[in-house]
């Protein structure tokens, strides 16, 4: 037997020993279990990051926003808007430096397609206690289909490094019992 | 130009140039990881709220220092000396072109310096990633690109001198598996190296006012072909570096060339997919592209990995075995050399990088585990087990080797070495384990100040957080200890420890 510093001697394409024959085949087969599990749960997983992506110009972006506050506006708190949308509206969520705006006030149970987006730089989305996480990027517009299933008062940190004020970048997303009740969906972002 | 002298230890021919170029790589390898670990104290001492050190700017700053210092300086430095050693060395043939070697040398010395200066003055405070359109001063994206074409033409150099060898017929059959798997480690480089180019050029022209925009998802797009293929260098080099250090301190052996060699392969044509799993939860990709892309096209790489896992310890086993420890089913393992800090270095990388850098790695690439995971403390949490307690350990214990065989100087505070790679590892398991934890709670990665005592609303993290950081501070700062002690030890040897007469002690 030789090392492996030392040049292998002769023709060294041989059969492997069995031991290790039967490792690769059981190392192979279980990244096969881990690759079928990606399509699998995409299909039948509750949460999915695949939504609806387009391009899009960050001032029609911050336009579209503007309506959208405009329409549904309940009121102000710290300086930002607080926005109460019909059940399955879209609804518009604009990362910049360094606030989240609007506030959302959502129903529990009802099914909403919300956009993020930032007008200048990467932004990082993360919804807590629940931890739920996306990438904000310039120039993109997120469209994830979400459905509350809790009522509480949630917070959007910003977890994608965005200059000096990046930690004081904090939003709010209330979740209310519906006019309807509404049946809780499955799963936060299907 | 063309002396040689014979390794009384090894038996190999070391040409001159090639010891030279090693030591000069390695000791600025050993600089950056000096300036890459205060940043990291510093940093560690910051994100404890307890103490909660630096003010903002300088927080920033110092992580993007600590970044740029540890992932790409020390550990390209680092293997750069090791592709000198893997060709020139263990090949018994001379350098390429020496006066290239230097010249890059110089190059990347340049360009490093170039991009310290701008961190350090406040002029690039973008962190490692550097996402457009935060924009850095255009030097600091020159220094990286002089860097990175020094490290390319070292990578030639390399490639040169397996053509030299092979020429000249300083080794008979085939280039050793060593040899082999660092070849592949200089392919993947020099694809990632590509992608380097492929972003920081016109990102680049962008910040000189040349070009009007870099797309901010084409820009990551490309960028974790750089980001995150250097990783896979890192894993190809350091798994050469476990066959190696396998040789060295135990006289390990190879199972099958033929089964080792094969996953090597494996990783050059499908790691480079890996930079997707960055991109998961991005807008930019359909979930057909992430799936299949973030997968390493059916896993094929992690198999590689997987492969490694079993031939290392395998050969290791072997090894020991054919020198008659054969009691037993563990007799091997409790007679192995545990006191030889090289060798104690090689199996916790082999362990921590497996079941805690790369179980997290691969459970975090999956669509839906990503969207918990994704930019919380889990990362920082996974990479730590991978590239410091996996790659930066390896290395480590290879400088136990590199002090006596290239330096030719003892191993100086021998007993301080020898409980090295235990505070190292051990503070790096509990770093980064109970990172990974508070990265459950959502507690996100690159964040000054968790308290959020500054911010418009109030946010309440599970009291579970304030002990899990606790932990991490713990685990960090018993790992800089480790840290230290290591440059105390190479720097002490390497400048005033004893020359090495023929023979000199076992190490």
């Amino acid at each position: 037997m030789h090392s492996g510093i030392e040049s292998p001697p002769g023709v060294w394409w041989k059969p492997a020993h069995r031991a290790e024959k039967l490792w690769v085949a059981v190392a192979f087969g279980w990244c096969m279990v881990l690759f079928a599990m990606m399509p699998f749960w995409h299909l039948k997983g509750g949460q999915n990051p695949s939504g609806v992506r387009h391009t899009v110009d960050p001032q029609a972006f911050m336009a579209r926003t503007q309506e959208f506050i405009n329409s549904y506006q309940v009121g102000t708190e710290g300086g930002i808007p607080v926005v109460e949308p019909p059940a399955g509206s879209d609804i518009y969520l604009i990362g910049l430096m360094w606030s989240w705006r609007p506030v959302l006030r959502l129903q529990r149970g009802a099914q909403y397609t919300l956009h993020l987006s930032s007008l200048d730089v990467n932004h990082g989305f993360g919804l807590l206690p629940l931890n739920i996480n996306f990438q904000v990027v310039p120039g993109y517009d997120y469209g994830l289909r979400v459905t509350p299933t809790e009522v509480g008062d949630f917070r959007i940190v910003c977890n994608e490094f965005c200059g000096i004020g990046h930690h004081l970048m904090v939003g709010r997303v209330i979740v209310v019992d519906g006019p309807a009740g509404g049946a809780p969906g499955a799963g936060g972002t299907p | 130009m063309n002396t040689f002298r014979t390794c009384p230890v090894t038996g190999l021919k070391v040409h001159a140039q090639a010891d030279g170029l090693i030591k000069a790589n390695a000791v600025v390898a050993t600089v950056a990881l000096l300036v890459g670990g205060i940043a990291a104290i510093l940093v560690l001492l910051t994100r404890w709220q307890v103490v909660h050190l630096l003010p903002a700017n300088w927080f920033y700053r110092l992580l993007t220092i600590h970044g740029m210092t540890m992932l790409i300086f020390f550990i390209l430095f680092f293997e750069m000396a090791i592709l000198y050693f893997a060709s020139a060395v263990l090949l018994n043939s001379r350098v390429a072109t020496p006066r290239l070697g230097w010249a890059s040398f110089w190059l990347m010395v340049v360009g490093a310096v170039m991009v310290e200066w701008n961190m350090f003055a406040g002029k690039a405070d973008v962190l490692f990633t550097s996402y457009v359109p935060l924009k850095a001063n255009s030097w600091y994206y020159l220094g990286v690109i002089l860097f990175a074409v020094g490290a390319l033409l070292v990578v030639c150099i390399f490639f040169g001198t397996l053509v030299v060898a092979k020429r000249e017929k300083t080794y008979t059959g085939s280039v050793p598996l060593v040899t082999f798997g660092a070849a592949t480690a200089a392919i993947i480089a020099v694809i990632t190296l590509g992608h380097g180019a492929a972003i920081y050029i016109p990102t680049y022209l962008w910040s000189l006012g040349l070009i009007k925009s870099v797309d901010a998802e084409l820009y990551r797009l490309v960028w974790w072909g750089l980001g995150h293929s250097s990783q896979q260098i890192n894993v190809a080099a350091m798994v050469s570096v476990w066959y190696l250090l396998g040789a060295l301190t135990i006289g390990s052996v190879v199972l099958n060339e033929k089964v080792s060699r094969s996953a090597f392969v494996l990783y050059v044509l499908f790691i480079s997919m890996a930079s997707a799993h960055h991109l998961l939860v991005d807008p930019g990709f359909g979930p057909a592209w992430k799936v299949w892309n973030t997968s390493y096209a059916m896993y094929l790489a992690v198999l590689a990995s997987m492969v490694h896992g079993f031939t290392v310890p395998a050969g290791l086993e072997l090894g020991q075995r054919l020198r008659g420890l054969t009691k037993g089913l563990f007799e091997w393992l409790r007679k192995a050399p545990w006191d030889d800090p090289a060798f104690s270095s090689m199996i916790f990388s082999i362990i921590i990088f497996g079941f805690v850098g790369g179980i997290t790695g691969v459970t975090f690439g999956t669509e839906q585990i990503n969207i918990i995971a994704h930019n919380t403390l889990r990362v920082p949490g996974h990479f730590h087990a991978t590239v410091v307690a996996g790659t930066a350990l390896a290395f480590m214990g290879l400088t136990y080797y590199v002090i006596p065989l290239i330096f030719r100087k003892q191993v100086a505070f021998w007993p301080l070495a020898k409980i090295q790679p235990y505070l190292f590892a051990g503070g790096m398991l509990l770093f980064s384990v109970a990172m990974t934890f508070a990265g459950t709670f959502g507690v996100p990665r690159r964040h000054y100040d968790i308290s959020f005592s500054q911010a418009p609303f109030d946010v309440e993290f599970s009291p579970a957080v304030d002990l899990v950081m606790a932990i991490t501070a713990i685990g960090g700062l018993l790992a800089a200890v480790g840290g230290g002690i290591y440059i105390l030890v190479t720097v002490w040897s390497v400048f005033f420890g004893k020359p090495l007469e023929l023979g000199g002690k076992r190490v």
